[in-house]
């Protein structure tokens, strides 16, 4: 148990402060987050993840953004174990034809009002794995999105940009 | 001479052919038996102590052949690859060919697999369900097959999957999937259980399926490395190494030293984040969420040094054909020594905690037990294997430089036999020391050289093989050209084909709730898997 203790001393806290980004016009992706979950979603956030076809790739970073590092749980951004009770679906691509039919009972399944997430290249229109006979493309074909994240994979602060982005169009 | 090529010459010398001029590396031989002699030959394989390792058909109508049947068996560092034709009673439309699922066990989903997406019928399979073709596809859907047009959708029909059943007084069932309450990907599990006692679990897989093996014959030679490093995104480094290997050795073409030697660093820096994640993610699942945070941190920075050293966190696409995209330079090297400094003093302190903490000794130990016998018999590879007393590596069987050179990398691969949860917790752990340590000598003695050579592209009816360990375990690439040298066919076979088998096997007896700590502690690839 000491051995513990002095673990956790040691380390102290290790989460940052998100970088800024110029570029997209965000000053502080963290602050904002912050604000905006507080003020529309009474400082919390459920997500439900759903992944509908991808190599796995996007869930790594995902799981990133919920290491002490990237921390997204500050935000009041949490991951749900069910559709039921989730404020936005992320959703991970290509939408294969197998996994179709589990996308849409989900996505019924969340109630409205509901934000929709597409995450990665493969999300926004099927990426490497195009449309064929297995691969229906990109997410919006299945349900409607209201953002795309772009990357393969996008980085966690992608994700977490991405998540803003979500939270501030409606 | 080989001990496969000698046993089967013994046994089956009339009937047996072996083929030159296949340009395969020295470690595989490739031989033709006749349809009837197929059972035969891998009986005999399985005399002389081989594994079987893949097997896999082919469409080579192309080629004016019928449909190409394929069992692939390793043992020790050699491989020999069987090939036959399906026979086919109607012409063209009902090929089939023996089974060898009584055999060995792992063939089991393998036929299943080529029945579904080949539509070549295995002779007294005592399980006729497709597999990853789901009962929703028209029935003479069958991608692989060369008449299949991929680019068009397929309608959907009625159809049932006939589930496996148990009957009796507080028998009951829990169906989990595909979406699964945590960040993983898609796949159906289905529990028989008495209590808390689980009878039996069915593993359904598939969700995923992409089309991969079929998209490959859409792109050129060049390009297939990209999806080659997404068939499982975790495993980007091993996929794609796999894939420029298989298609170096149908070339002849040999990367320069310096690019091995890289994507030797490439594949031990994957191999380290990927079980410092795992260890941690087995600790989480046994609620000791303490050594969850601490490795996810310890992983991140892995992960972050990779992005500045070499512009991707997973180290995508940096492996192509010939060689490799990134060069490691003098400050780069300084400064990957200075982190796994770092990383191997926070790595020892958090190790000496698992060790010490009872608790979760409790939980991790003589659970989820895979016995060696069963894990023999199910042919399983990499972690899994080795966690069940399975010596397999192919950085030592089968190595590519660095790796051969022994005396001076001396590579030691940890081997235990209890096969539980913990075994394999402790196979990682062990591995990540031993990354650590090779990556440390791989960067003192990193010869110079170019980046990359030339690759010829593949002549007609070429064929190429190629066996790489990546984290999860030995990941097999084989590549066949067509008459006008396109792509004919590109067969991946992931870790996770024959380790879910283990799964399955790992969890009878145990109870329910500790069903997620052995999933985890196998933690294998849907996607690889479904392709």
């Amino acid at each position: 148990m000491i051995r513990i203790l002095r673990q956790i001393f040691h380390t102290g806290i290790v989460t940052e402060p998100l970088p800024q980004e110029e570029a997209s016009g965000i000053e502080q992706v963290g602050a904002q987050l912050e604000e905006t979950v507080r003020r529309r979603f009474s400082r919390s956030l459920a997500i439900r993840q759903v992944d509908a076809g991808s190599c796995n790739g996007c869930e790594l970073e995902i799981h990133a953004i919920n290491n002490p590092i990237y921390n997204c749980e500050r935000f009041g951004i949490h991951f749900t174990a069910s559709p039921r009770f989730a404020d936005m679906l992320l959703v991970t691509g290509p939408v294969t034809r197998n996994m179709e039919i589990a996308l849409r009972r989900t996505y019924n399944a969340t109630p409205s009002p509901k934000l929709v997430v597409a995450v990665g290249d493969c999300g926004y229109n099927g990426g490497i794995f195009g449309e064929s006979y297995a691969s229906l493309g990109g997410v919006g074909k299945i349900i409607p999105v209201d953002v795309y994240i772009h990357g393969c994979p996008p980085t966690p602060v992608d994700l977490l940009s991405g998540i803003l982005k979500a939270i501030s169009v409606k | 001479m080989s001990m496969l090529k000698k046993a089967i010459l013994s046994s089956l010398a009339r009937d047996v052919e072996f083929i030159k001029g296949y340009q395969y590396p020295g470690s595989v031989h490739y031989c033709t038996v006749p349809g009837e002699k197929f059972a035969e030959a891998a009986k005999v394989m399985k005399d002389s102590y081989a594994l079987l390792a893949a097997e896999w058909a082919t469409d080579e109508t192309l080629l004016g052949r019928g449909y190409g049947i394929f069992a692939c068996y390793r043992w020790g560092s050699e491989y020999l690859i069987v090939k036959t034709l399906a026979q086919a009673k109607t012409p063209a439309d009902d090929p089939a060919f023996q089974s060898l699922t009584k055999i060995f066990l792992p063939a089991f989903r393998f036929e299943r697999q080529m029945q579904s997406l080949m539509g070549v019928r295995p002779l007294n399979h005592p399980d006729s369900r497709p597999w990853i073709k789901f009962e929703d596809w028209p029935e003479d859907a069958w991608p692989l097959r060369k008449s299949f047009d991929a680019t068009l959708p397929m309608p959907r029909v009625a159809g049932e999957y006939n589930w496996i059943r148990a009957e009796g007084e507080g028998v009951y069932e829990i169906p989990v999937g595909p979406v699964h309450a945590g960040i993983i990907e898609p796949g159906h599990f289905r529990f028989q259980a008495v209590g808390e006692e689980i009878l039996n679990l069915e593993e359904r897989l598939g969700y995923v399926h992409k089309g991969i093996e079929k998209r490959f014959e859409a792109f050129s030679w060049e390009e297939g490395y990209r999806l080659a490093g997404r068939v499982s995104g975790d495993t980007t480094v091993a996929h794609s190494i796999a894939y420029c290997m298989a298609l170096e050795s149908m070339t002849g073409s040999r990367p320069p030293d310096r690019a091995y030697w890289i994507r030797a660093v490439f594949l031990e820096r994957e191999r380290i984040a990927n079980h410092l994640g795992d260890i941690g993610a087995i600790c989480n699942d046994a609620a000791f969420a303490f050594m969850f945070y601490q490795m996810m941190r310890l992983k991140e920075m892995v992960l972050r040094t990779n992005q500045k050293l070499f512009g991707h966190r997973f180290i995508m696409d940096k492996v192509i054909p010939g060689g490799v995209a990134v060069d490691i330079d003098e400050k780069g090297k300084q400064e990957m020594l200075a982190e796994l400094d770092w990383l191997a003093k926070e790595f020892e302190k958090l190790v000496v905690i698992y060790r010490e903490n009872p608790s979760l000794e409790d939980r991790v130990r003589d659970t989820g037990i895979l016995k060696s016998k069963r894990a023999r018999e199910l042919c399983v590879v990499g972690i899994v294997a080795r966690a069940s007393g399975l010596n397999l590596d192919c950085r030592i069987y089968n190595p590519f430089p660095p790796y051969d050179q022994l005396d001076r990398i001396e590579l030691d691969v940890p081997v235990l036999i209890t096969g539980d949860v913990h075994a394999r917790t402790k196979v990682r752990i062990d591995e990540v020391r031993e990354s650590i340590r090779i990556i440390r000598m791989m960067l003192a003695e990193l010869p110079d050289g170019k980046l990359t050579n030339p690759v010829a592209l593949p002549s007609a009816e070429s064929a190429g093989f190629s066996a790489v360990e990546g984290w999860r375990g030995e990941i097999i690439y084989w590549l066949q050209a067509g008459p006008k040298g396109e792509v004919n066919r590109c067969m991946v076979r992931d870790p996770s084909s024959v380790n879910w088998l283990g799964l399955e096997r790992a969890i009878t007896g145990n109870i329910v709730p500790d069903f997620p700590l052995c999933n985890k502690s196998f933690n294998q690839s849907y996607s690889g898997h479904d392709l």
